[in-house]
Parts: structure tokens; C-alpha cells; sequence
């Protein structure tokens, strides 16, 4: 019995027109990335991105960087990561993003000309998060590496060296995945919530609070989390004083890859309950 | 494949507000009017067709496909929606092309269908401009031109009339017989009923989210037997002819044509009345020049079976 549903599901995908699902994706994908990404709306997001770019670029310009202070900058940079952009850069680029990629078309009553396209609304959706993806990457890994080679820069000709070491590749490389983790992640959480709620925010501000304290739960709850994925892929540690302590703690510690392959299925979760949602999803914009 | 529109038993209900409660239609190709008062269930009968509500009960398929099977379904439908919006910052020959690349064409063939769709709705140079700074009747154009430009089989068409000026309504229509000419199947919902009526080949009738009547609008009319027939029969003497068909059948009420040239004569019996005329019209006494049914069409229907305050008689 098992084995014959296992069978028809395969000829199931088999059936399936995946290269026009590709090409209706791609469509969706330049269309959206047209409307979101090149537009003066988003013009706060990429405030949100590039705010401490340009405060570490005023720095560079303005300050003196003797060499015996590049460890403490590295601290400042992690802290920049886990503190500023984690829970608030991208947190809230993301909520902004990806919040606006399904309520916002139902708010500007624009969503059934996609509804009304010969796309299954599973593409729609998927689509539409992986417009929203490459518009988060986009700004916030740009946001990070600029971040990256502005601080050590400043160093000269020993900053420049780091940069390039296997040391400060390796950083780098940690921040850009954490980045791109916390944007799949938190788009991943936002678009489902968008879809659950007419005004997500809200819900957003309880997962704001559900990621503070989740660092003091039970370690099965701690798995419901983006922000503690994230917390153990970080190169560089740094210690919280204060209400900050909340924040940098470090919990049941787990190896990088594990933490990046449960965001990813945390990730993946969301993105298929949401797939089921999109199915139910009915136009009734006299409700927006 | 099956060529008809079918609603099995449908109901929809939001909350506890009922959209449409157990409507049953089986719909042939040709022009079919949706005609009913606001709020009386066409967009949502619309909607549910389309898949962008779902039924709280009962089944649709469209030509035997399912809304809820996007690929195929929409290959075959357009649906001119009445939202009067738009994606923002687009110019509307991008707005068509965006939707026929979606049917997986390249962009060479989608620029073509955009072209001729574009054409047919007589958008003109119109095309070029962002949609933000069209009129209403542009924009009801450019949902037209999306519509159809994949060459649906079955176009579904919400008011399409509205924010039409009288040549480019003239224009819609001669499209939509057209487009009905082609074989297309066409559901259309409009409150312009006097110019939707020399088009249609059936109605449905619909308030208050049930289904009155439906079919041929003279089939439909003959079955109002509570309301006398009205017949304009154009003749060199009017009042004679009033007169006598007062003597000798069910008129009920006989009214001159404002240029005296033809009366206005309401039967109860229109059989009766054909016959007796055919009489009278062989003694000589009455030169009679034409004669046609003054009442069966869509407005009448609509009046007398919902009446003008839109609840159903």
C-alpha cells in the first residue's frame, strides 16, 4: 500500500512541467525584485543595511587605528553582526521584505493578476521568497563584507593583510553565511506571517521577544529559533554586559553545520506550511 | 473535454454573510449575462468560478477543468476582475507581457500576443504610458487587453462596461461579439443592461445570493406569466387596431407610440393575441408594418423578477 503512494507520488513529479515551472519562477522572480528592490519604499531598508557601513567608513576617515586595537575592532564587528544585525537589521529589513511580498500586493489589491496566471501558487510563493532572498542578500551581505573590509582597512597594510589571511577569510565567510541564514530564516517566518495576520507586525514584535528570551528556555524550544541558530556559527564570541548578556549567551553549544542545517529545515518547514496556506488563500480585498 | 461552465449546488458563505447559496447552472458557449443588483452575488459567483474564493460547498469546473489546477485552468480562462488596481510603477504593455510570460512563451511570441491584444482593446498609444496616470477607461482597457490576450476559451468578464465612454462601450461590445463569433465563451456581469442585451444569448438572474432565473431571454420572459407581454406594433392605424384588440382578447393595456405611427399593446394571452392579429391584419382594415416583443428583454426581465429596489418579486 506504502509502496504503490510512494509510486504514484513519483510519477506524480515525474508528470510534472518543471522546466515551465522554472520559467514562470525566473518571471516572478525579475518581476518582484523590479518592484521591490528598485523602489523609493525600500529606501529604509537600505538605511536599515548600510547604517553602520557608513558609521565605520566615518571612522576610517576620522580616527587614528593603531595595530594593538584590531582585536578589539574584531569584537566591535562581531558585535555589529550578532547585536545590530541579527536581531535588528535584518530583523526588521526582513520583516519589511518579505511582509510586503504577499499582504502587500493583497493591501495594494494587485495579488489575483498572479492568482489568475496559470502558476500553481506553490511557485507563487516560492518565487516571490526567493525574489525576496536575493533582495535581502543583496543589501545585507553587501552590507557585511563593505562592514568587513572597511574595519580592517583602516589598518593599512596589515589590515589588508588580514583580510586576505585565512583567519579573516574564515570570518568573513562566517558572517556572510550567518547573514544568509538569518535572511532565509526570518523571510521564512515573515512571509508565513504575513499570510496569517493583516498586520504582521505585531506578530513580529513577539518573535522579537521570543528571540530574546529564547536563550533562557528549555533546549527543545531553543531549536524554534533563528537567532539561536545563528548565535553558534559566530567566529568571533563576544561577551554581553548588562541586558546584552540576554542576548550573547551561549546555550547547549552545537557545531556550525548543525546549526546551519536546522535553520535550514526550520526554514524549509515554514516555506511548506506556507505553501499550504498560499493553496487556501482566498481574494477578499474589501477585508484588507 | 466538457464545453460548459457547471456550478453544482454551490454556496459560499463569509462568516456568517452568504455570498451564494446552492446555485446550479450548467452554461453553454456564447454570451451569458450575469444580471442582479449589487451585492446580489455576480462577483462572487465570478470569483468562485476562478478560484479566487473557494465554495463552502458544492463543485465548479470550467469546461471540465478545476480552478484549483492553475496551470491548465487558466491556460483556458481570462477573467477581467473588477479591482480597479494595479502593480505599481508598470506601463501596460509591460503589465500584458508580464502575464504571458507567465504562460511559460518566449518573449518574442508574448510581445506579439501583448501587440494584438493590445490592438483589439483599442488602447493605442496608450500602451506605452505607466498605468498610474491612465483614465478609468484605459484601465478597464488594459484589463480587457490581459484578459484576452492569451486567447482564453472562456473570458469572464466583471462589469466590463464601467467607466466606458458610449464609443468605446460600442467598441467593447462589437469586441465581445466577436469574441463570442470566435466560439469563445463569454460570462459577463454588467448594469448596463440595454447594451449587454443585444449581445447576450442567455441571462442569469441572481439576487440576494440565489439563483431567479436563467436561459434565453425569451425563453425567460415567456415564463414571467404574472406579468402580461407587451408587443409595439407599428401600423397606419393605431387606435383602430387598440380598440379592436380590446374587443376581442386579454389586452390589458394599450398605449400610442409617441409618433403616432404605432401602439403599445400588453396581452395576457400572447398566443391568443398573435393569432387574432394575423385576423385582422388579413381583413385589410389595418396596414400593419411590423410587430415585435416591447418587453423581453434583460431590463424587463430584471424589473419585473427583482424589480428596482433589487429584491426579487
Amino acid at each position: 500500500m506504502m509502496n504503490a503512494k510512494a509510486e504514484a507520488f513519483k510519477d506524480d513529479l515525474a508528470q510534472q512541467p518543471w522546466s515551465l515551472y522554472l520559467t514562470q519562477t525566473r518571471r516572478l522572480t525579475v518581476i518582484e525584485l523590479r518592484r521591490n528592490l528598485v523602489s523609493w519604499r525600500a529606501s529604509w531598508i537600505y538605511f536599515l543595511a548600510f547604517v553602520p557601513t557608513l558609521i565605520i567608513f566615518i571612522h576610517l576617515l576620522f580616527d587614528s587605528h593603531p595595530q594593538s586595537t584590531m582585536s578589539d575592532d574584531s569584537n566591535v564587528l562581531a558585535g555589529i553582526v550578532q547585536l545590530y544585525y541579527i536581531r535588528l537589521g535584518i530583523f526588521f529589513g526582513c520583516l519589511g521584505i518579505f511582509s510586503r511580498l504577499i499582504r502587500g500586493e493583497m493591501i495594494e489589491r494587485s495579488l489575483h493578476f498572479y492568482l489568475l496566471a496559470p502558476v500553481r501558487r506553490e511557485i507563487l510563493l516560492l518565487s516571490k521568497f526567493i525574489a525576496g532572498s536575493v533582495s535581502a542578500l543583496l543589501l545585507f551581505v553587501t552590507a557585511i563584507v563593505a562592514d568587513f573590509v572597511l574595519m580592517y582597512a583602516a589598518y593599512g597594510p596589515a589590515g589588508r593583510a588580514y583580510i586576505l589571511s585565512a583567519t579573516g577569510l574564515a570570518q568573513l565567510e562566517a558572517y556572510v553565511a550567518i547573514a544568509v541564514l538569518a535572511c532565509l530564516g526570518y523571510g521564512a517566518v515573515f512571509l508565513l506571517l504575513s499570510m496569517m495576520f493583516r498586520n504582521p507586525t505585531p506578530a513580529a514584535m513577539l518573535v522579537l521577544g521570543w528571540e530574546a528570551i529564547n536563550p533562557v528556555m528549555p533546549s527543545l524550544l531553543q531549536k524554534l529559533s533563528v537567532a539561536s541558530y545563528l548565535r553558534h556559527m559566530m567566529p568571533v564570541s563576544i561577551a554581553g554586559e548588562g541586558i546584552f548578556a540576554l542576548l550573547t549567551v551561549e546555550t547547549e553549544p552545537v557545531s556550525g553545520w548543525v546549526a546551519a542545517l536546522g535553520l535550514l529545515m526550520l526554514t524549509a518547514v515554514v516555506l511548506i506550511y506556507s505553501c499550504y496556506r498560499i493553496r487556501k488563500l482566498e481574494i477578499r480585498y474589501t477585508t484588507e | 473535454m466538457s464545453d460548459r461552465i457547471v456550478f453544482e449546488d454551490v454556496s459560499k458563505f463569509y462568516g456568517e454573510v452568504l455570498g451564494v447559496n446552492r446555485i446550479s447552472l450548467s452554461i453553454p458557449p456564447g454570451i451569458t449575462t450575469l444580471v442582479g443588483p449589487n451585492g446580489s452575488g455576480k462577483t462572487t459567483l465570478m470569483n468562485l468560478m476562478t478560484g479566487l474564493v473557494q465554495p463552502s460547498s458544492g463543485r465548479i469546473s470550467v469546461l471540465g477543468l478545476d480552478p484549483g489546477d492553475a496551470t491548465g485552468f487558466f491556460r483556458n480562462v481570462g477573467y477581467c476582475t473588477q479591482f480597479d488596481s494595479f502593480p505599481r510603477g508598470i506601463v501596460g504593455w509591460q503589465f500584458v507581457l508580464d502575464s504571458l510570460m507567465l504562460h511559460g512563451m518566449n518573449k518574442a511570441d508574448a510581445y506579439k500576443l501583448t501587440m494584438e491584444a493590445l490592438d483589439r482593446a483599442q488602447l493605442g498609444d496608450a500602451a506605452g504610458r505607466q498605468i498610474a496616470g491612465y483614465s478609468k477607461g484605459m484601465r478597464q482597457k488594459i484589463r480587457l487587453a490581459q484578459a484576452i490576450a492569451h486567447h482564453p476559451r472562456v473570458l469572464v468578464l466583471d462589469e466590463p462596461l464601467n467607466g466606458l465612454d458610449p464609443v468605446a462601450r460600442a467598441e467593447s461590445l462589437a469586441l465581445f461579439e466577436e469574441l463570442g463569433r470566435e466560439g469563445m465563451h463569454l460570462l459577463i456581469s454588467s448594469h448596463i443592461l440595454d447594451e449587454v442585451d443585444r449581445i447576450s444569448d442567455r441571462v442569469v438572474l441572481i439576487t440576494g445570493g440565489y439563483l431567479i432565473a436563467e436561459g434565453n431571454i425569451h425563453q425567460v420572459r415567456q415564463e414571467v406569466r404574472d406579468k402580461p407581454m407587451q408587443v409595439l406594433i407599428r401600423c397606419d392605424h393605431p387606435e383602430l387596431l387598440a380598440s379592436k384588440m380590446f374587443a376581442i382578447n386579454h389586452c390589458v393595456e394599450a398605449r400610442l407610440h409617441a409618433d403616432g405611427r404605432g401602439v403599445f399593446l400588453r396581452t395576457a394571452d400572447i398566443d391568443q393575441f398573435y393569432s387574432l392579429l394575423n385576423g385582422i391584419a388579413v381583413e385589410g382594415l389595418v396596414k400593419i408594418e411590423s410587430v415585435a416583443p416591447a418587453d423581453d428583454d434583460a431590463n424587463a426581465i430584471y424589473q419585473y423578477l427583482i424589480g428596482s429596489d433589487g429584491s426579487a418579486s
